[in-house]
């Protein structure tokens, strides 16, 4: 177990040097900074100034070493833009984006689950069909348009839910987080839901899909020759046998929610990270989207690494250690 | 003989649903199980023995209903039973072996859970003391250093272990009556007979009534009193089981008995039955068997009663081998 957490780190170091030398390339092809900092009557002399500054003056494999130097070192420079430390900038906003993405994830499970398992239980009921032909709708309708349509009717029709911002943040045991004030909650519901109805319909697909499948096993009709309740049948034969696929789904997607939750955030006002990398790739500010993507990718490492491990705890045939990979 | 038998089903007759028609699994199938006695099903695949054991337990899957008759498990009927009763009988009185062993334990779950929660379902007993009789059952069925093998998973069992984990739990509550849909077949000779005999041993000491599911005629020899044949949804013959091997009247057991490889015929042609089971959508008119019976004729087209031929010997046939029958 120990063996295969050290490799995989040590994969995903590897990763992470290959990701940020992509970037780094990849925004200096894009176009040079300096053109949109300096303001449009800046001298050539001013321009110098501020590519010496920045170091963007020396070729750009030096600029990659200094940056690889610096970063061993835990820094990972200065926003061209705010002039702050890149990561700081991050953390300030992970907050809110994290918060968002994690409510989302815990309610589109909360929703999808049931809905999927009663789907499968009944498959040819009314209700089966319906929460099927409303989860494709939970596919296919595109997010910016559910998240106005929902802005539409809740806040601006009916005046229930505020339709912007983040609300007020409370903190407990030192955490910082509006689910803590009542506030905080209502300006949570509407980017919450929007963000998760598209997991949630995956996750009604796969528990679906699952419960198809497994209730047609043998163990299924032996737990039920054993005389146990059926709710002891569903919930624990089957669940834990659905949950599976689930769980890697899931544990992967909150890692592309937190990354990428840019539309939501946008249309909600959200003060999250999305903004944030959209924001500082326009005016390629380089540390910043660097930076951004090094959190990222640790993010999803971290998520892979505890759906492995929790693949393991749900399932006693997987072994990780002998697993390659 | 006075005493209620453990099981009578009564022209039981359970049809799937489907789509291209009613698939008449089982059609009018009767027989009786006493206490401490065995009772060998047989059969070809799809002859609806399977159908018959799971309609006991009230485990048919959806399309598929039981239609008719009537399954009296010490008197009181099953066709008819509400599911929270049937829910109490299964596990405790009346328990099933299946057929895969590598598929019947939840490969999620620890054996233990799998084991007391078996217990637990029935009666109002302390997780100890329900580990403890698990534990116990294991031993039984003579697996090793049972506290250990408890905290195993499935997968870190073999075939035979398994079926044999499986047959601990059908033990748990000592039932009345075990239904074994033919849990030796997917298992190395040498595990089957070790199994059987346990299964015999327990069934004799317990006063189990026990319903063998199996296509497999020598199996049915050494264990069985009664055997009941099925085809095509139908009992063809039914009786003790030294009646009904050495002196079967069906066509069908006959032919089934001959397509067994024995020392006695050694050099002899291997006989085998022509054709196939018929589809149960499409059965022949009269005697289902008809299309693949050396012996059928006219007469063969009107469905042939199930009638005693013999004391104690019932056959449902035309032209039955009365002749071996030496009646």
């Amino acid at each position: 177990m120990l063996v295969f957490i050290i490799r995989r780190l040590l994969q995903s170091l590897l990763a992470l040097a290959v990701m940020s030398l992509l970037v780094f390339v990849g925004v200096y092809l894009i176009g040079d900074p300096v053109a949109i900092l300096a303001s449009p009557d800046a001298t050539e002399v001013d321009r110098e100034q501020i590519a010496r500054a920045l170091g963007l003056d020396r070729p750009l494999w030096e600029q990659y070493a200094v940056f690889v130097g610096e970063a061993l070192r835990g820094n990972f420079g200065k926003s061209f833009v705010f002039g702050q430390p890149a990561m700081g900038l991050i953390f300030e906003r992970m907050g809110a984006t994290v918060e968002l993405a994690l409510v989302a994830t815990v309610v589109s499970i909360l929703v999808g689950l049931p809905l999927g398992i009663y789907a499968g239980l009944r498959p040819d009921g009314i209700a089966g069909r319906s929460i099927m032909a409303g989860s494709i709708l939970g596919f296919s309708l595109p997010t910016f348009w559910v998240g106005l349509m929902l802005i539409m009717i809740f806040a601006v029709q009916l005046g229930l839910l505020p339709a912007s911002g983040r609300g007020q943040v409370g903190s407990f045991l030192g955490l910082h987080s509006s689910l803590f004030t009542l506030n905080g909650i209502v300006h949570l519901i509407l980017p919450a839901t929007t963000l998760a109805l598209v997991r949630a319909a995956t996750t009604i697909r796969l528990a679906r899909a699952g419960v198809r499948e497994v209730l047609h096993m043998d163990y299924v009709k032996f737990a039920r020759a054993k005389g146990l309740p059926e709710r002891r049948v569903i919930g624990v034969h089957v669940l834990k046998n659905i949950m599976i696929p689930i769980v890697t789904v899931t544990g992967l997607e909150i890692g592309s929610v937190i990354a990428f939750a840019v539309v939501t955030e946008t249309i909600y006002a959200w003060p999250g990270m999305g903004k944030l990398l959209i924001d500082s790739i326009v005016n390629l500010d380089r540390p910043v989207v660097v930076a951004y993507l090094i959190v990222v990718l640790f993010i999803l490492v971290m998520l892979n690494l505890i759906v492995d491990i929790l693949y393991s705890v749900l399932d006693p045939r997987v072994r990780l250690g002998e697993q390659k990979g | 003989m006075s005493e209620t038998p453990t099981l009578e089903v009564r022209n039981l007759q359970t049809h799937f649903f489907t789509r291209e028609g009613v698939l008449k699994a089982v059609d009018d199938v009767s027989f009786t199980v006493r206490a401490g006695e065995i009772m060998g099903l047989v059969g070809e695949s799809g002859s609806g023995k399977t159908v018959t054991g799971f309609s006991v337990l009230g485990l048919v899957d959806p399309p598929g209903r039981i239609v008719g008759g009537s399954i009296l498990f010490k008197g009181e009927d099953l066709a008819h039973a509400g599911e929270e009763r049937l829910r109490a009988l299964r596990g405790s009185r009346i328990a099933m072996i299946f057929q895969d062993p590598m598929m019947t334990l939840n490969p999620v779950l620890r054996v233990d859970t799998q084991m007391t929660e078996a217990i637990l379902a029935h009666e109002q007993v302390s997780e100890r003391a329900a580990r403890a009789r698990a534990a116990a059952a294991l031993a039984m069925v003579g697996i090793a250093s049972p506290e250990e093998r408890l905290l195993a998973y499935p997968h870190q069992f073999s075939g035979g272990m398994r079926q044999r984990v499986a047959i601990a739990i059908a033990m748990l509550h000592r039932p009345d009556l075990i239904i074994a849909d033919e849990p030796t077949t997917a298992l190395d000779v040498t595990i089957q007979g070790q199994i059987l005999y346990e299964v015999q041993k327990l069934c004799r000491e317990t006063g189990t009534a026990l319903v063998w599911v199996t296509h497999d005629l020598t199996v049915v020899a050494g264990l069985a009193d009664t055997v009941s044949v099925m085809y095509a949804g139908k009992i063809v013959e039914q009786g003790r089981v030294d009646d009904v091997l050495d002196r079967p009247l069906h066509p069908y057991t006959n032919g089934l008995l001959g397509s067994v490889p024995s020392r006695n015929r050694r050099g002899q042609k291997l006989r085998q039955i022509p054709g196939m089971t018929p589809s149960l959508l499409r059965l022949p008119q009269g005697c289902a068997f008809r299309s693949r019976c050396p012996r059928a004729d006219q007469a063969c087209t009107e469905m042939p009663a199930l009638a005693e031929l013999a004391p104690g010997h019932l056959a449902r046939c035309v032209h039955p081998h009365l002749e071996t029958a030496g009646a």
